[in-house]
């Protein structure tokens, strides 16, 4: 059972076409990666299921619903998509504790006369939020020492641990991840790889991801969908899609085919 | 040195003040706040009040601009609505202050929110233009719609009044005032600890990310144009109150550009900063003042030298702190409190 389908989708901005009739399904509890060279249209195709982008054709499919251009960002948030960004979209003013917060704000309803007295059913709710921001996910992400610390001041693999909290804290049905561990180094993405299959195994959410790191894909994807020129080339298991030739084509053209199996094929390096 | 602050409960933790040294010296402000009108002669009195009114409105202001990211030069216009309105209700009613300050408040926000609707467009500068239109634009009101306002003449009005009491003079209006400024510093503080102020502040530190997040831009935009015109609105109505009359030439737009630099001065962002921005705004250049009347016996020419020099004096005092101090008078204290964490060990 597919959680997201995306059917046809073709956007494009003047004369540049970013998404091409692109077609495929995550299945729901599963860690599913779009790959694709760069500008291949991978994260226009996050900003259409999120809705900053309006796709001129084709259709979304969420949990069986057809979300339409009219369902804006705020709207689908609410209904369970939650996203990071490629480059770190947190409030960098803001301490770690209060990014997260901000997370759980669509299952929060204390409006301003509330907020205002802050005594009763403020204070009631925030503290509900906050022990549950504290067992669940500050305690699962292993980032009780900055809980305090202003975003702006933590290293980079920190950050992205920070925004995977934040995403959390929706409490989503299908968690879109762009780029989660580019910039890092061998141990952030070892731990952030650990997190995103506990996230799947243990919390039943259905992960969808956007890498480049191929070694990191191959290992925790279940489902793979290529994308080049914003056209989907091939979709399948990742044993499946390292050996298409047209996904080695796609990633370096057509000579040097050794090489290029050895980037899709971590096994095969010298460990 | 703090020490022992441990916590048990997230209660606790998320209390304003977090030790038994802040509610000490928070007390003690308390009972100077108190003690001071008795103290105090009529002139200081006189700032007090002053001082007091530009609080709450600077807290307003600071809510839009300082949290939510959205400038405005629209704050003296809602402060006029504020006050008109209490002009009005005291004239044409006889309801009690507590009454027509909660209307002036809720006149001014229902203002603040129709200007506040081109926000969802325009950003910085050009929603500063926006603002400043809609100030032009009630100017213009307040001057022209005699049957309501008086036109230039303005109107005078009758002391707040509860249950029979009369609020005359200085010394009673600074117990309106002071009180309504804690309380509504304390409601501004509550709102940020809560998912409210936090969305201001997502909004004004990267809005696309807010809405990812499920913040509706515009209902929070608008909620903060509201929240900050009642608090302007509600100053308003207390600067009615106390100089009991009110024309259109009690608002200028240079009002404005006051608390936006009462706002910048004090710390963007900061609530303690718009209070000590507020203060600093409204006594140095009378303390400008005091100083020219000290320096006459010695120079008899001060006062003509001086009074020209107040302007550029004072001018140069808030660009010193914008370049020595970049994060407003707040940092100040913030480091004096950073400072004492540790004293006497290292520092």
């Amino acid at each position: 059972m597919s959680i997201l389908e995306i059917n046809n989708l073709s956007l494009s901005f003047g004369g540049v076409k970013a998404l091409q009739d692109v077609s495929f399904r995550v299945p729901e509890n599963t860690i599913t990666t779009i790959i694709g060279p760069n500008g291949a249209g991978k994260t226009s195709l996050f900003n259409c299921i999120s809705g900053f982008y309006k796709p001129q054709q084709g259709t979304i499919r969420y949990q069986g619903q057809v979300l339409s251009n009219g369902i804006k960002p705020p709207k689908r948030a609410a209904l369970g998509l939650s996203r990071t960004f490629q480059n770190i979209a947190l409030f960098r003013g803001m301490t770690v504790l209060d990014n997260i917060k901000l997370g759980a704000h669509v299952h929060m309803k204390s409006g301003l006369l509330s907020a205002l007295a802050y005594f009763g059913p403020a204070r009631r709710e925030e503290m509900t939020v906050r022990k549950n921001v504290e067992q669940r996910i500050i305690d699962f992400l292993e980032i009780d020492h900055i809980r305090r610390q202003p975003v702006a001041s933590l290293s980079y693999g920190l950050q992205k641990r920070v925004e995977l909290a934040r995403a959390l804290a929706m409490q989503p049905k299908v968690l879109m991840l762009d780029e989660p561990v580019a910039g890092m180094n061998r141990e952030e993405k070892e731990d952030m790889a650990r997190f995103i299959l506990d996230i799947r195994e243990e919390w039943g959410i259905t992960v969808l991801m956007v890498e480049h790191d191929m070694g990191m894909v191959m290992d925790i994807s279940d489902h793979i969908a290529v994308l080049n020129f914003g056209q989907v080339i091939t979709e399948g298991l990742p044993a499946e899609v390292q050996k298409n030739p047209e996904v080695i084509r796609a990633y370096l053209g057509n000579s040097d085919i050794d090489s290029l199996r050895k980037k899709l094929n971590p096994e095969g390096e010298a460990a | 040195m703090r020490i022992g602050d441990a916590k048990q409960s997230y209660g606790a933790d998320e209390a304003i003040w977090t030790s038994q040294t802040q509610k000490l010296w928070f007390g003690l402000l308390l009972v100077i706040l108190l003690v001071f009108p008795f103290m105090a002669d009529s002139y200081l009195l006189y700032l007090g009040c002053l001082v007091g009114i530009a609080v709450i409105s600077t807290t307003g202001l600071n809510i839009l601009t300082g949290f939510t990211g959205l400038i405005s030069l629209g704050q003296a216009g809602f402060m006029g609505v504020g006050a008109y309105t209490v002009a009005w209700l005291s004239l044409n009613t006889g309801l009690p202050f507590p009454v027509t300050l909660m209307l002036a408040g809720l006149m001014a926000a229902a203002v603040g929110i129709l200007v506040g609707l081109p926000s969802l467009r325009v950003k910085g500068l050009y929603l500063a233009i926006a603002t400043l239109a809609a100030s032009v634009f009630l100017h213009f009101i307040f001057a022209e719609w005699e049957s309501v306002t008086g036109g230039m003449g303005g109107l005078s009005l009758e002391p707040a009044h509860l249950f029979g009491w009369a609020f005359q003079s200085d010394f009673m209006m600074y117990f309106i005032i002071v009180p309504l400024s804690v309380l509504m510093v304390f409601a501004a503080r509550n709102v940020f600890r809560t998912r409210i102020g936090r969305a201001f502040i997502a909004i004004r530190d990267r809005d696309i990310s807010a809405e990812i997040l499920g913040i509706d831009l515009l209902r929070y935009k608008l909620m903060s144009f509201a929240l900050s015109s009642f608090y302007a609105g509600v100053a308003g109505g207390l600067f009615a109150y106390f100089f009991r009359v009110v024309t259109p030439e009690s608002f200028p737009l240079s009002m404005s550009i006051f608390y936006l630099a009462a706002v910048i001065v004090g710390g963007m962002g900061n609530l303690l900063g718009g209070i000590l921005g507020a203060a600093f705004m409204t006594l140095v250049p009378e303390a400008l003042k005091l100083l020219t009347a000290a320096l006459t016996p010695f120079y008899p020419n001060a006062p003509v030298f001086m009074s020209p020099m107040l302007e550029i004096i004072f001018g140069a005092l808030i660009v010193g702190f914008l370049i020595f101090e970049p994060h407003g008078l707040a940092e100040i204290w913030h480091r004096i409190r950073r400072f004492f964490r540790l004293w006497p060990f290292r520092n």
